[in-house]
């Protein structure tokens, strides 16, 4: 029962988080912007719903104060911190019998209404774990009325918005991949034509020679020393040739084995999807937002669960980016569901009950496969680098923010480490801890910047205890 | 010259009749090897599939797959929290506040944790009182992480439920309550207000039960006598840094005497200062590390201590006794006295006999010298068992009278000699259940064995002295299923409230006084607003000294006729053959830690013999009764057994060490060793002195004998003496040291430089490096204020991973010990006269025979301690022969040691003059073959994870623990200030509670260690070798001024 309801919510949810995520991305312009509310203000209109059950109200403006309000909280078809807002006035109405007036009493003060012992508003508080709703007392009654009137209004049509933008998407990466193909036919083709037009020439060739008495080289060269002997009998040619081939592959065999433990490029596949490029790029989020000891510690930290919960309490799905999933990503597999998918693997693992909002305490630990392996016998620390020295991550780790599966940026060998020691100055300025060194310094050596090697930062014992 | 010296295999060989011996000459095995077994008979060889062919084949091929599987690179696992603690962030420590209080030992510490787990202790330096921890508190963080604990309770059937347990006991209780049979509670001393509560209301509950505190090694003689003259059990404090005289009559008060704890307090007043220091007279019978440290070491048979006792109190109110002293005990006596006489105030007595008359003797002195040392009004509570108790409750349990015995933290199946009967005592009661962290001698014998929380996983309070209020509370969450002794009553008393929700009412109630709960709980330490006013420090002013001195005397007057009887007892004390003392080690107390291996590879701070206990005798009695010591081809330190006969008890083939400084006609034998049930085999060590503890009494009278065979000991140092090598340990007297100038008594060593004499500081062959920008750390080391103690080896143990080898690789001289502390005899009576003698030599054959002599330690020998660690030479001689640059030098004035690259030539090892350097002989971790620790994923929750843990064949010496400078450092660059001066610590100097040790940057002219760099008294070791190291000595001055 359940898939099916679904399977018609599908298109529906798809429609309105386009919307939502047209309206929120930041990089839009005004006109995009515009052009985005037109269709909902349309289907309000079509809807006849501006008329509310408390009043006329305006469903684009209602909109954008549901979502400036009410949307960390609040869905409409979904119940999530608080329950579903979808028809939310009719429902009261018609199924509490409450009147308009206790809605907005409730919003502008929901803990007064608990205290004065309503019985539906306590019965709500009971209901969502006692999470006491957020007061709003700067909305007005016709505030409330629009959002009231958005809650009203039947989602837009997603099938129109969406569908012709998909269309387009498939049709291009369809007809690319056909016109590849037929230019690699073609060439493949006309290699052939070659290749045969060859074999044809040559063997008439060699039937005019025959005719007209030419006698091949072939005979020739058998009256002389072959060449391999004559390269065998010269001694001095052996020798070059065998200390070039010696130093060749001793070359090569060095070169082999330096990169034995290097694993720069390693690129494991994890239990859980989790695309950096989605967080840190498209999303911006700061790398240390989630790393925070990062800040304090020498590791960096593999955020714990219940700080994806921060965010993924509410973000329970993927919406994909504005224009929808790129033709690479689509290859790939990477479709919104696919995401979505994984979001409900961090539930499962952080053992979150999406129906009752709340943690089972059924929690199951993700086994992540580390990726940047230090051997046991080095001290890195990552505060010192980044707090201290103020080194962005993606100096050590690469453009993480472009990142769809992390990899190892660069190799963790010890001259990786010694090289940026030598050629990265030591950041003084304003560290309190370095004012006397400086001031020593710039007097005994007049200098008045010092690399990390200068300061030690070769000494074995810096990162080897 | 060829040796006649015949070397045994084993001691089969020396009774010649035996057949092994004759077929031992003939084949290599004495039986015919079971070669059939492997190779099968000819003809199923001969028709083998498998040919020479085909198994190097295979060789070849597992080879060479083996070797391309390992290119392939570990697949390494992240796992984060689910939900991440608050507090916790992965690779910064947290450190808590709490409090161990075993029964044995008592400290305020802070713990150290990473990731939620313990893996170190510190000393808490906001405590008053037993704020310093020991080598056993250090080492008491892995016993938490013991593979041996119980995980969970017993019957004697095997693993029960708590809900079985319980539901038993309290049946059982529950009959008892309107029964004839008592309910008994034998537990360890706890010192704690609220379990005091506890078991008052359980004797409420239950007004048949009894509660008798038991200590393993008893104070009784101490409290009976305090609780004669004050009226409360328990132990006089005293505050040694107010003492300039110490007396001391067998008191190993700088060892676990009375709870010990006073050697900070002893050492600063040991550090001279504007020309004066305390002095020390220590009468003792077996060496002790208190005598060790004396400045006056006289050695008397427990018998002479007591007449000297007696003795002491006549001179002091000149009456007279009779008794005889030997000359040396009566010369000290009257320089006592005479130094008494100028300003009895500042002297103090001490005494651990076990003995009521000489403590009463003791006290009444102390009170009539009004000792400002002296804290009779706020005593110590660390020790509360009671002998005269526990005889009686084993009476009752041998005459059926007990129903039920609880038993917390006391394992008297092992503490008890046998004549005690404890055991057939137990099977009269019809109930017995024993708290305990491990399977013991106890548990075995019990009907239920419940298992008890580490105190790391506990929560409880203490009273160490009155007025001073201290909290313990977990640390880590209970690894296994156990349960406290206190929750458990709790629940048997059908009380809901939780063992925490008890402490917490117990203290608002009572101790807080508003003073605030979380505020304690964080610092550890509380001392209620009004008792502060009522330190001594602020009575006793010179104006109040009348005031003081009358109800001193008013005491004296009330007791007079007790205290006159009790000399003159103790003045007709005399000896009954040999004098047996039981004394503890610091390394290894009591036992209850005996399953400890930090604590079985300490090497005993004075004979330096690791993984055992020994008899020690004096030289004269040993060449008696023909015992040796003797050292064998490789360098091990071999003895020969006794047997010791106390009353009915024997102890056979027990091993003897000459002890230099013992008195003749005693012997001295420590507790702790000799734990049978429930351990590794390995650490199965010693025997077991409580079977001669007869009476509760330190000192009984023994018969020996010698027995067949010699004893194979772990040493760790071979060489006893320091054969007048006295830049060394350079020592001086007070008296020169005040009256001569420095080159005197710290004299620099001269060396020649164009047939120049010139001081050896001012030669070199190297260029000095710019060390004056940044931080250049450097170490002192008070030879006066160390006592020996060892705390700082076994801090060093935790905090550097240092591996442990066991017993055979110490005496093969593998010891990892990245810390020593030397301990040095004088073969004269003094190390000067050494010096003397070894300049007086002339010619060849007589310096040959001379130093051979000297090799030899005096009867009563001085004593020098010197902790020894890398020295961190600026100049390391180390450095220039490692062929692979494994070592280097840093401007800190670190010597690293980057493991990675050493490849294990020990070249380093050869040419470092102060031997600091210690080879990986083998794999210490995850090898069955050292079953310690290491071995076992629970042992390996205590490495610190900032150090690495070394693989074979990889030297390691001492880091300066450059994990914790640094973190000082980066701490400081973090947050954008300087580094203060107690921010730089190592391992070592964090745990040393005498302040001997102090670490810091000499680049710092503010720094404690910079100032302690200026000192006349400072000098390098073996300076004359050029070395420049960063780590400095002072020189050992001895208060000898008889006067």
């Amino acid at each position: 029962m359940k898939k099916v309801s679904n399977r018609h919510l599908y298109p529906a949810i798809f429609g309105i988080c386009l919307v939502v995520s047209l309206l929120f991305s930041p990089s839009l312009s005004a006109q995009d912007d515009a052009a985005a509310q037109e269709p909902a203000a349309e289907a309000a209109a079509e809807a006849g719903g501006s008329e509310g059950p408390c009043g006329p109200g305006d469903p684009a403006n209602g909109k954008q104060l549901f979502n400036q309000n009410c949307a960390a909280c609040h869905a409409l078809d979904r119940r999530m911190t608080g329950p579903a807002l979808a028809n939310v006035a009719v429902r009261l109405t018609e199924e509490e019998g409450l009147d308009c007036e206790w809605i907005y009493s409730w919003i502008k003060n929901s803990a007064g209404k608990i205290a004065s012992g309503d019985a539906y508003a306590n019965r709500i508080y009971e209901e969502y774990n006692q999470a006491a709703m957020t007061a709003f007392p700067t909305l007005s009654n016709q505030d409330i009325n629009d959002i009231l009137a958005y809650t009203e209004a039947p989602p837009p049509a997603p099938a129109v918005a969406a569908a012709p933008a998909g269309g387009a998407a498939e049709g291009g990466s369809g007809s690319s991949g056909l016109s590849n193909e037929l230019i690699l036919g073609a060439l493949i083709l006309v290699f052939g034509m070659l290749v045969a037009m060859l074999v044809v020439v040559n063997r008439t060739l060699r039937r005019i020679a025959e005719a007209s008495g030419v006698v091949l080289e072939k005979e020739k060269a058998q009256k002389g020393t072959p060449i391999w002997k004559a390269y065998a009998q010269n001694q001095f040619l052996v020798l070059v040739t065998v200390i070039f081939l010696l130093l060749g592959s001793a070359y090569f065999a060095y070169g082999w084995m330096m990169q034995v433990g290097v694993d720069q490029g390693y690129q494991p596949i994890q239990p859980i999807h989790y695309s950096h490029k989605i967080h840190a790029g498209d999303n911006g989020i700061e790398c240390k937002y989630c790393h925070s000891s990062a800040r304090v510690s020498k590791h960096s930290g593999i955020p714990s669960l219940n700080i994806c919960m921060n965010c993924h309490k509410s973000i329970y799905e993927y919406k994909g980016n504005p224009e929808g999933p790129s033709a690479e990503d689509l290859a790939n597999g990477y479709t919104n569901e696919f995401y979505t998918g994984e979001i409900k693997k961090l539930y499962a693992a952080v053992g979150w009950d999406e129906a009752t909002q709340s943690y089972t305490g059924n929690s199951k630990p993700v086994e992540w496969v580390r990726i940047h392996n230090l051997p046991d016998f080095v001290y890195f620390n990552h505060s010192q680098h980044v707090e201290v020295g103020q080194i962005e991550c993606q100096t050590c780790h690469g453009p993480v923010e472009e990142m769809e599966i992390m990899y190892q940026d660069a190799p963790l060998t010890m001259g990786w480490c010694i090289n940026c020691h030598r050629e990265t100055n030591v950041r003084m300025e304003g560290n309190d801890y370095y004012e006397k060194i400086h001031e020593e310094l710039a007097r005994k050596y007049g200098v008045e910047q010092v690399t990390a090697a200068q300061m030690g930062g070769l000494e074995c014992g810096k990162c080897h205890y | 010259m060829a040796s006649n010296k015949k070397y045994w295999k084993s001691e089969v060989e020396l009774s010649p009749d035996n057949s092994i011996v004759e077929k031992l000459k003939q084949n290599e095995f004495p039986e015919k090897l079971p070669e059939d077994a492997f190779l099968g008979d000819k003809e199923q060889l001969a028709s083998s599939q498998t040919s020479r062919r085909d198994f190097l084949k295979y060789v070849g091929f597992s080879t060479a797959a083996a070797s391309l599987a390992a290119c392939e690179g570990p697949v390494h696992k992240s796992i984060p929290y689910v939900m991440q603690p608050e507090r916790i962030i992965p690779g910064v420590a947290n450190f808590y506040a709490t409090t161990i209080a075993d029964g044995y030992d008592f400290a305020s510490i802070l713990v150290k944790t990473r990731e939620g787990r313990p893996i170190k202790i510190e000393n808490n330096k906001e405590a008053a009182v037993l704020g310093g921890s020991n080598a056993r508190i250090q080492a008491s963080v892995l016993s938490l992480y013991d593979s041996t604990r119980l995980q969970g309770p017993r019957s004697s059937e095997g693993d029960v439920a708590w809900e079985g347990l319980d539901a038993a006991v309290k049946a059982k209780l529950g009959s008892l309550r309107n029964g004839g049979k008592q309910i008994a509670l034998l537990t360890q001393t706890y010192a704690s207000p609220s379990t005091d509560r506890l078991l008052g209301d359980f004797m409420a509950a239950y007004p048949n039960a009894v509660h008798v505190t038991y200590d393993a090694i008893s104070s009784d003689a101490a409290l009976t006598a305090y609780e004669a003259n004050y009226g409360e059990r328990a132990l006089a404090d005293y505050d040694l840094s107010k003492a300039d005289l110490i007396l001391s009559f067998g008191a190993d008060f700088l060892g676990d005497w009375q709870g010990g704890g006073y050697d900070g307090g002893y050492a600063k007043g040991r550090v001279p200062k504007n020309g004066k220091m305390s002095r020390h007279i220590q009468f003792e019978s077996i060496m002790s590390l208190t005598g060790a440290n004396a400045d006056k070491r006289v050695p008397l048979t427990p018998a002479q201590q007591k007449v000297a006792l007696a003795h002491l109190y006549a001179r002091l109110n000149g009456s007279s006794v009779s008794g005889e002293l030997p000359e040396a005990a009566a010369r000290a006596l009257e320089s006592a006295v005479s130094q008494i006489a100028k300003n009895k105030r500042r002297a103090v007595v001490l005494t651990g006999l076990d003995d009521t008359d000489a403590q009463s003797v003791v006290l009444s002195i102390n009170e009539m010298l009004g000792s400002e040392a002296f804290q009779p009004e706020a005593p110590r509570y660390v020790r509360q068992g009671n002998t005269a108790a526990m005889d009686q409750l084993l009476a009752d349990m041998k005459a059926g009278r007990v129903g039920a015995l609880i038993m917390d933290g006391v394992n008297p199946g092992y503490s008890l000699p046998a004549s005690a009967g404890f055991a057939e005592a137990v099977q009269n009661v019809d109930l017995s259940v024993a708290f305990s962290t491990n399977w013991n001698e106890t548990t075995a014998l019990c009907t239920f064995t419940a298992a008890a929380n580490h105190f790391l996983e506990s929560w409880g309070d203490a009273e160490f002295k009155k007025g001073h209020y201290s909290l313990m509370q977990p640390v880590i969450r209970e690894l296994f299923d156990t349960r406290q002794f206190q929750q458990s009553l709790l629940l048997w008393m059908d009380s809901e409230q939780s063992w925490h929700d008890y402490i917490a009412q117990t203290w608002s109630e009572g101790i807080l006084a508003g003073g605030d709960w979380n505020k304690a709980l964080h610092d550890g330490v509380y001392v209620p607003g009004g008792m502060a006013m009522s330190d001594p420090e602020t009575v006793a002013s010179p104006d109040t000294d009348k005031e003081m001195a009358s109800p001193a005397e008013a005491a004296a007057v009330s007791s007079v006729v007790p205290i006159a009887s009790a000399v003159r007892r103790l003045a007709g004390a005399s000896d009954e053959g040999m004098s047996l003392v039981l004394y503890s080690k610091v390394g290894m107390g009591d036992g209850r830690q005996a399953g400890n291996p930090w604590l079985q590879e300490f090497p005993d701070p004075i004979t330096r013999v690791s993984w055992d206990n020994y008899v020690t005798v004096s030289k004269a009695d040993a060449a008696s009764m023909g015992l040796v010591n003797e050292h064998v081809a490789n360098g091990g330190l071999d003895g020969s057994y006794v047997n010791l006969t106390v009353g009915g008890a024997t102890l056979n083939n027990v091993p003897v060490i000459i002890q230099p400084g013992q008195a003749p006609g005693t012997l001295g034998l420590s507790f702790g060793y000799g734990r049978q049930v429930g351990m590794k085999s390995e650490m199965q060590t010693g025997v077991n002195a409580f079977a001669l503890y007869a009476g509760f009494s330190n000192t009984q009278s023994a018969t020996v004998e010698k027995a067949a065979g010699t004893h194979e000991f772990a040493c760790i140092q071979l060489h006893n003496t320091l054969m007048g090598r006295g830049d060394i340990i350079k020592e001086t007297t007070l008296e020169i040291f005040n009256t001569e100038d420095a080159s005197h008594w710290n004299h620099v060593p001269q060396v020649s430089l164009n047939h120049q004499e010139v001081p050896a500081t001012s030669v070199d062959l190297w260029d000095h490096f710019d060390r004056s920008v940044g931080h250049h750390f450097n170490m002192s080391i008070d030879l006066n204020a160390c006592t020996g103690c060892g705390a700082c080896v076994i801090a060093c143990h935790a905090e550097n991973n240092v591996p442990v080898v066991g017993k055979q690789e110490i005496r093969l001289s593998r010891d990892m010990h990245w810390l020593r502390i030397d301990r040095y005899y004088s073969s004269e009576d003094t190390f000067e006269a050494d010096n003397i003698k070894k300049d007086e030599f002339s010619g060849a054959m007589e310096s040959k025979a001379g130093f051979e002599e000297m090799e030899d330690p005096a009867a009563n020998p001085q004593v020098a301690f010197q902790p020894v660690m890398c020295q961190h030479c600026n100049h390391a001689p180390c450095e220039t022969v490692c062929p692979v640059a494994a070592t280097a030098h840093s401007r800190q004035g670190h010597n690293h040691m980057a493991y990675n690259r050493c490849v294990g030539t020990r070249y380093c090892a050869n040419n470092c003059p102060y031997k600091v350097r210690r080879f990986n002989w083998f794999l210490y971790s995850d090898n069955e073959e050292f079953d310690y620790h290491m071995n076992n994923d629970l042992g390996k929750m205590v490495l610190n994870p900032d150090v690495n843990v070394r693989s074979r064949g990889v030297m390691e010496k001492c880091s300066w623990c450059i994990q914790m400078t640094q973190k000082s450092i980066l701490d400081a660059k973090r947050e954008g200030r300087p580094v203060t001066d107690e921010e730089f610590q190592t391992a070592c100097s964090n745990a040393c509670s005498s302040g001997a040790i102090v670490f810091g940057d000499i680049n710092d002219s503010e720094s404690e260690v910079s100032k302690l760099a200026e000192s006349d008294r400072m000098y390098h070791l073996l300076e004359h070798v050029g070395t420049r190291p960063n780590v400095f000595y002072h020189v050992k001055v001895r208060n000898t001024n008889e006067a």
